[in-house]
């Protein structure tokens, strides 16, 4: 996401007239954009040392002298990972928690989002107070309660029960967000709509929830990453080798042994990183569309 | 087609704030009926009532004889146009017109054929694949009437649907509604602030106020007999000039004028003190005007030359009529000099000698004269309508 980290737009003409003054704008430009490149160099770093360890023989990997990257670069570490136990059933188990999470929560926050952004009813205000307070609680406060209340109703060791949790911060998060989308889209739409023929839920499926798309995709994009990268409640809802998730799965390269197959490590972190880039990419083109622009006057 | 009943339509938001109150209103077969009214007095309120946008607190909606009051919108077959036209943004003009067949299941064809012919007739052809965002303002609006026209509807709902357009463009298309109107003959309600659009538009107005609708009739029955003093200041620019005088027998006197009553339209014998109005058409240089007509002298403030027309404007001897609403009703009165004294304006003749600072002598015909009772602001002449002037009283828009 911080590959585009353009702060100044590429001037459209020069200005003339006031060369002292546009002289200190480009002096300011290009100290932001020195910043900004700053940035990016923090943030992709770690990435690229990652993938670049991934491909790197073992050797080269604990020499003393680091290398940028390996001329003679291998997959062997993608196999060893690969052929660890259990990588496809946890893969496989955190790709189905995740899908669920992310379809279930944006159909429920959509409903939600709407009530709260088209509706009035009493304890509308609570609802909303406790939804954001509710999100402020530690979440390690929370696990021991959680686990108590899903080893009641069978759900420990299950996806279900992880698929739930995962709700509990993702749902609150998505409804807010949704609700501040529904909250930007003028109440005539719907209204004409329904003049035009459209039941109410017709005009919710029609003409909303296309318009809050982008509301949608970016909702989505934020419970996909929190979801996949979940580790916490994960590891302790989650006991069974082969009923684990990818980040648990992880969690298994290192500390139980003096030596860390780091080369492993970082081909399965490449691995396990794919999935949501892939989601971002897919899903990503349709943030970029304002779509209300034009929906009414200017 | 078909026309539209109200019968003591009322409603109360939640929270106690009565937007329309025991309106009662028939709208013919085939009418355009204008509600008019300043900002805040239900209009929109009871357009969406009619659209069933709005629950209805009390009363009866009947749409074409049917009784329409607790139907969904879209079972009462009327379309609706909006002040911010509401055009589906994610969809094109062909998509946004064609949107209330396709929601009612007309076939494909059909719904092409229609959508082409109502674009043909607005002059959308070319536009028919872009967005709303890629339209100018006077599209958009064009689009907004497509959508509406398109199904053909029972009705037409149309809340300010000109006052996004900036002025020079209201008033093409104000004239292309009225061309419409005449073609398609849809039984049409149409809501705006804007008094001239109302006159010029309305086949009737109703003229509202505070929820409550005070007079509904044709503009020009509007202009001549208007039951109060609200419709008074608020019906015709420039506005009435209103002023409080005492009938002293059969002259009625105001600040330091006295004027002889017109025997034939003149306030009960028991009026005393009233609130007298004049149009500024009511006036004339007294050099163009028959001698019968009495004559008053005053010293011009202001001249204002528009060719046809020159309005003189000067003071009278008496308080403004201090009522805040009447002020408030007509936006353009925007005086920036606070006057403790009313300030009166008169057209006359372009061929008049009068100057700024020199005195004039004016005709002012008392059969023009409007009488109100200054407590209610109740016409006293409403009681008996006395013969109007002839057609030379000119609508000034
Ligand atoms: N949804 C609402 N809730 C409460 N009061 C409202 C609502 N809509 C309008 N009102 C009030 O009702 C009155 C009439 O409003 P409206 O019909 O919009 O006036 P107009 O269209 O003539 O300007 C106003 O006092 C307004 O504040
Ligand atoms: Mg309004």
């Amino acid at each position: 996401m911080s590959a585009q980290t353009q702060i100044a737009p590429a001037p459209i003409a020069p200005t003339v007239g006031r060369p002292r003054r546009s002289r200190r704008r480009r002096l300011t430009r290009t100290a932001w954009n020195l910043v900004g490149i700053l940035v990016l160099v923090v943030l992709a770093f770690p990435v690229f040392w990652m993938i670049s360890t991934a491909f790197k023989p073992d050797d080269q990997i604990n020499s003393l002298t680091p290398t940028w990257f390996s001329l003679h670069p291998t997959l062997a570490h993608f196999g060893d990972a690969v052929h660890r136990p259990f990588f496809w059933d946890d893969v496989k188990n955190s790709l189905i928690i995740v899908g669920v999470t992310v379809a279930l929560s944006m159909a429920l926050a959509f409903l939600a989002a709407v009530a709260l952004a088209k509706f009035r009813f009493t304890g509308q205000k609570l609802f909303i107070v406790l939804m954001i307070g509710i999100q402020m609680l530690p979440q390690a406060g929370l696990i021991i309660p959680l686990f108590v209340v899903l080893r009641r109703y069978g759900q420990v060791n299950t996806l279900t029960g992880v698929i739930f949790t995962y709700m509990t911060f993702v749902l609150p998060f998505s409804v807010w967000t949704l609700r501040g989308f529904l909250l930007g889209i003028p109440r005539e739409l719907e209204e004409a709509a329904m003049v035009d023929g459209s039941s109410r839920l017709g005009a919710f499926v029609k003409i909303l929830l296309p318009l809050v798309a982008p509301g949608l995709v970016a909702t989505s994009i934020f419970a996909f990453i929190t979801s996949w990268n979940e580790y916490i409640f994960a590891r302790i809802l989650l006991n069974d080798g082969a009923k684990q998730t990818a980040t648990v799965w992880l969690s298994y390269f290192t500390g139980t042994s003096r030596h860390t197959d780091w080369g492993g490590l970082m081909a399965g972190s490449t691995l396990i990183a794919i999935p949501v880039i892939v989601f971002f990419l897919l899903v990503q083109r349709k943030i970029a569309f304002g779509l209300t622009a034009g929906a009414v006057k200017a | 087609m078909a026309q539209i009943e109200l019968e003591h339509l009322t409603k109360v938001f939640q929270g106690g704030t009565l937007a329309v109150e025991d309106v009662n209103l028939r709208v013919e077969d085939g009418e355009f009926m204008v509600l008019v009214g300043p900002s805040g007095c239900g209009k929109s309120t009871l357009l969406r009532m009619i659209a069933g946008l709005e629950e209805v607190t009390d009363g009866h909606i009947r749409v074409g004889g049917r009784d329409v009051t607790d139907l969904a919108p879209r079972r009462r077959d009327v379309a609706m146009v909006f002040q911010s036209y509401a055009l589906y943004p994610h969809m094109s003009v062909r998509q946004n017109i064609g949107y209330g067949l396709k929601v009612r299941k007309t076939p494909k064809a059909e719904t092409k054929r229609r959508v082409e012919e109502v674009a043909g007739l607005l002059g959308l052809d070319e536009l028919l694949d872009r967005r709303p965002a890629q339209l100018s303002g006077g599209q958009r609006q064009r689009v907004a009437m497509g959508r509406a026209i398109v199904r053909e509807p029972q009705a037409f709902l149309m809340d300010e649907p000109l006052s996004n357009l900036d002025a020079k463009l209201r008033v093409g298309v104000r004239a292309s509604l009225a061309q419409l109107h005449a073609r398609l003959g849809v039984t049409t309600v149409y809501v705006t602030h804007d008094q001239t659009e109302a006159m010029t538009l309305g086949q009737r107005v109703a003229v509202m106020r505070d929820g409550r609708i005070l007079q509904v009739d044709q503009p020009q029955t509007l202009y001549l007999q208007p039951v109060d003093l609200f419709v008074a200041a608020f019906i015709g620019t420039p506005a009435m000039n209103l002023v409080e005088a005492r009938i002293d027998g059969d002259d009625a006197v105001f600040g330091q004028f006295r004027v002889p009553l017109d025997p034939r339209r003149r306030p009960p014998r028991d009026a005393r003190s009233v609130v007298l109005g004049m149009r500024p058409e009511s006036f004339e240089d007294s050099a163009f005007a028959p001698p019968e007509i009495p004559r008053i002298e005053s010293e011009i403030e202001v001249l204002e030359e528009l060719g046809s027309d020159v309005h003189v404007f000067f003071h009278v001897d008496a308080p403004r009529i201090g009522t805040e609403a009447l002020v408030e009703a007509s936006e353009d009165d925007a005086t920036l000099l606070v006057e403790e004294k009313a300030l009166f304006n008169a057209r006359v003749d372009p061929r008049t000698k009068a100057e700024i600072g020199s005195r004039l002598r004016l005709a002012l015909d008392p059969h023009r004269f409007h009488f109100f009772d200054p407590k209610t602001g109740k016409s006293l002449l409403a009681a008996s309508p006395a013969p109007e002037p002839e057609p030379e009283v000119v609508l000034t828009t």
